[in-house]
């Protein structure tokens, strides 16, 4: 922060924040402890809890911060998933390398499409991003050496024989399955970790705070030198490359693939802008509060198919025209409390009064 | 001859791509909303035909009849009560909530109907064809076509010639001082909603007799329509029913190859259009 007269100060820093941080750290590091502690069958949860979190950030980043609506980032989760199977399968890499191989494709796969979804304007590019995803899905269902159209399965031994497995079989003694998915989780909180702090420090920059003046009036910020086009770019890139890496990782602990499935846009954009909305778009909070009610509407009415879908999309329209800030929007109105504080606040000086910025400017 | 067929069939199956986008390409141009539960209305739609048919036992065309002014009311509501409180600047809140709606559409299909297939029986009328000099030609696709055409020549009657059609324009152009000349631009949105409705119970009776339809088939049919909408060039109505031509020509071109590609060639088709022109083949509004 540096300052604009030597007795001024810019902080985003408030009450509540210093804590929460600390806090934070505190449950990241008892979360690395938990396959360690629970059952499989928790540490897989928490894995779904973790990358349904990574892709709400990123699509909140898109939608929420950068004006994207993309109604197709499943094109970027089966891309990452279907790069991660090929470099697997037809040249023997090790899963975990796969991954990150995957993110790197996935990111190159953007550029393209950026540059005809990016000819869309407004709520038009919503559906061009669909109708991406649906020829990437179209162009891998041909791929006869991933199973074409009914997919295929990650050998065996290559999920048994993933780095780092049989270190933690030595080490805590555990089988090469509940291993495999110790590690998925574990990279799935590093990955979780970095979104997070990835979106928080963005939006904590300079470039950050041009984003959310590209979003509350694009012309007024061009005006002030603030280049829209290269910060979309910019953001639409780095969330492919991260939504790659998701889909890659999810179809790790899957080990199964079809491309109905990895490119599902119930699965990995109708949940994931459920999430967003509920929680509160446009926030870092807002995703982590709709990531927990999702974990817990999921398995309360799961049960109930299409009903448990049907009420989903009712909550979400009704937070939408009621409350369109989400959950942590009208929790925050009303305390004020922000635990991933952007809005910047003039401190000091001779008035000794702070001058608040724009709502989460 | 095999491919004077072929082209034939791609640009009648163009009239049913041009049914489905004249509602979607109607709502846009009046207040500038992009649906993303077009597509689930129009399955809707047809479902609607399929109940009143095997219930009533009458033909299709007559469930469509029926089922017309259901919809419009149906449109009318959802615009005046739902979508006007979501429309302004911010283009968020509208498609949200109409994928929100698109979500609610189809999985309420599915518990009313299940995830079965189906098809309304257009009786002897299916098979039936005419021999268009070397090529036949179905009765179903050329009446979808012919439909199509009949459609757009209506709201272009309608658009440039009547008092409704100059309030829709005024609307569009600027809601607030359409608003100082007596309009109101809430119940103008719900009748334009209203209308694009029946458009959508029209294209529902063909999708419903032509082909098979679930459920879930709403979200491909609202991606034709786009994709009619944008090759056509925005603010084109028979723009759009060239851009279903293209796309449908396309498909059926791409069947021909190789019965896989049909749906592969008409998007690829798609973006070739967007890639060299880029604001469609026949762009008219300015936004």
């Amino acid at each position: 922060m540096s300052l604009v007269v030597p007795s001024w100060q810019v902080e985003t820093r408030n009450k509540t924040s210093a804590p929460f941080g600390l806090a934070a750290v505190a449950t990241v590091l008892l979360a690395f402890a938990v396959p360690l502690l629970v059952s499989r069958g928790v540490v897989q949860d928490l894995f779904f809890i973790l990358t349904m979190l990574v892709l709400a950030q990123n699509w909140n980043l898109l939608a929420g911060y950068a004006g994207l609506i993309s109604v197709g980032q499943q094109a970027f989760v089966g891309f990452g998933a279907y790069a991660m199977f090929a470099c697997v399968i037809l040249f023997g890499a090790d899963p975990l390398v796969a991954v990150l191989i995957a993110g790197v494709l996935s990111m190159l796969l953007a550029i393209p499409t950026a540059f005809f979804t990016f000819r869309l304007q407004g709520p038009y590019f919503a559906i061009g991003t669909w109708v991406i995803a649906e020829v990437v899905r179209l162009l891998l269902a041909q791929w006869k050496a991933l199973g074409g159209g009914t997919g295929t399965s990650l050998p065996r031994e290559a999920t048994r024989d993933m780095i780092g497995v049989g270190l933690m079989r030595d080490l805590f003694g555990m089988k090469a399955s509940a291993a495999g998915d110790a590690l998925t989780y574990w990279i799935a909180l590093i990955l979780m970790v970095l979104t997070v702090g990835f979106v928080y420090g963005l939006l904590r920059s300079k470039q950050g705070l041009g984003l959310a003046a590209v979003r509350d009036n694009e012309q007024a910020a061009r005006a002030v030198g603030v280049n829209a086009r290269r910060m979309k770019a910019f953001v639409y890139l780095a969330a492919s490359f991260i939504t790659g890496i998701a889909g890659a990782l999810i179809y790790v602990q899957k080990a199964r693939i079809s491309p109905d499935a990895a490119f599902s846009v119930t699965d990995w954009t109708a949940y994931v802008i459920f999430i967003v909305v509920i929680g509160g778009i446009g926030t870092v909070e807002g995703p982590i509060v709709g990531v927990i009610l999702f974990f817990f509407l999921q398995n309360l009415l799961a049960g109930y198919g299409s009903w448990y879908l049907l009420m989903l999309g009712l909550i979400g329209i009704l937070v939408m025209l009621f409350a369109p800030r989400g959950l942590w929007g009208l929790f925050s109105d009303r305390t004020g409390i922000q635990l991933f504080p952007v809005r910047r606040l003039l401190r000091g000086g001779s008035l000794n009064r702070a001058h608040k910025g724009v709502p989460h400017g | 001859m095999n491919w004077l067929d072929t082209i034939l069939q791609g640009v009648l199956l163009g009239g049913l791509y041009a049914l489905f986008a004249a509602g979607l390409s109607l709502v846009f141009g009046i207040m500038r909303l992009v649906n993303l539960a077009h597509g689930d209305l129009i399955v809707l739609a047809a479902f609607v035909i399929l109940a009143l048919v095997t219930t009533l036992g009458v033909s299709p065309i007559v469930g469509a009849l029926i089922a017309a002014p259901l919809m419009f009311a149906a449109g009318w509501a959802l615009q005046y009560f739902v979508l006007n409180r979501t429309l302004g600047k911010d283009m968020l809140p509208p498609l949200l909530v109409t994928f929100g709606l698109s979500i609610v559409i189809q999985n309420g299909l599915l518990e009313g109907f299940s995830a079965d297939s189906r098809r309304v029986s257009a009786g002897s009328l299916e098979s039936a064809s005419i021999a268009l000099g070397p090529v036949n030609a179905g009765i179903m696709p050329l009446m979808t076509f012919l439909s199509a055409v009949a459609v757009i020549v209506c709201l272009n009657q309608l658009i440039y010639r009547t008092a409704v059609g100059r309030a829709f324009r005024a609307t569009s152009d600027d809601p607030a001082t359409a608003g100082l000349m007596g309009i109101r631009p809430q119940r103008i949105f719900a009748l334009a909603t209203g209308l694009a409705m029946v458009v959508v119970t029209i294209a529902a009776l063909y999708l419903a007799t032509r082909a098979n339809f679930e459920p879930t088939s709403g979200p491909a049919r609202l991606i034709y329509a786009f994709e009619a909408v944008i090759v056509g060039g925005l603010g084109s109505l028979w723009g759009t029913l060239v851009g279903g031509v293209i796309l449908g020509i396309a498909q059926t071109v791409g069947a021909a190859i190789n019965p896989e590609w049909q749906i592969l060639t008409g998007h690829l088709a798609f973006l070739l259009v967007l890639l060299f022109k880029p604001r469609g083949l026949f762009p008219r509004a300015v936004d």
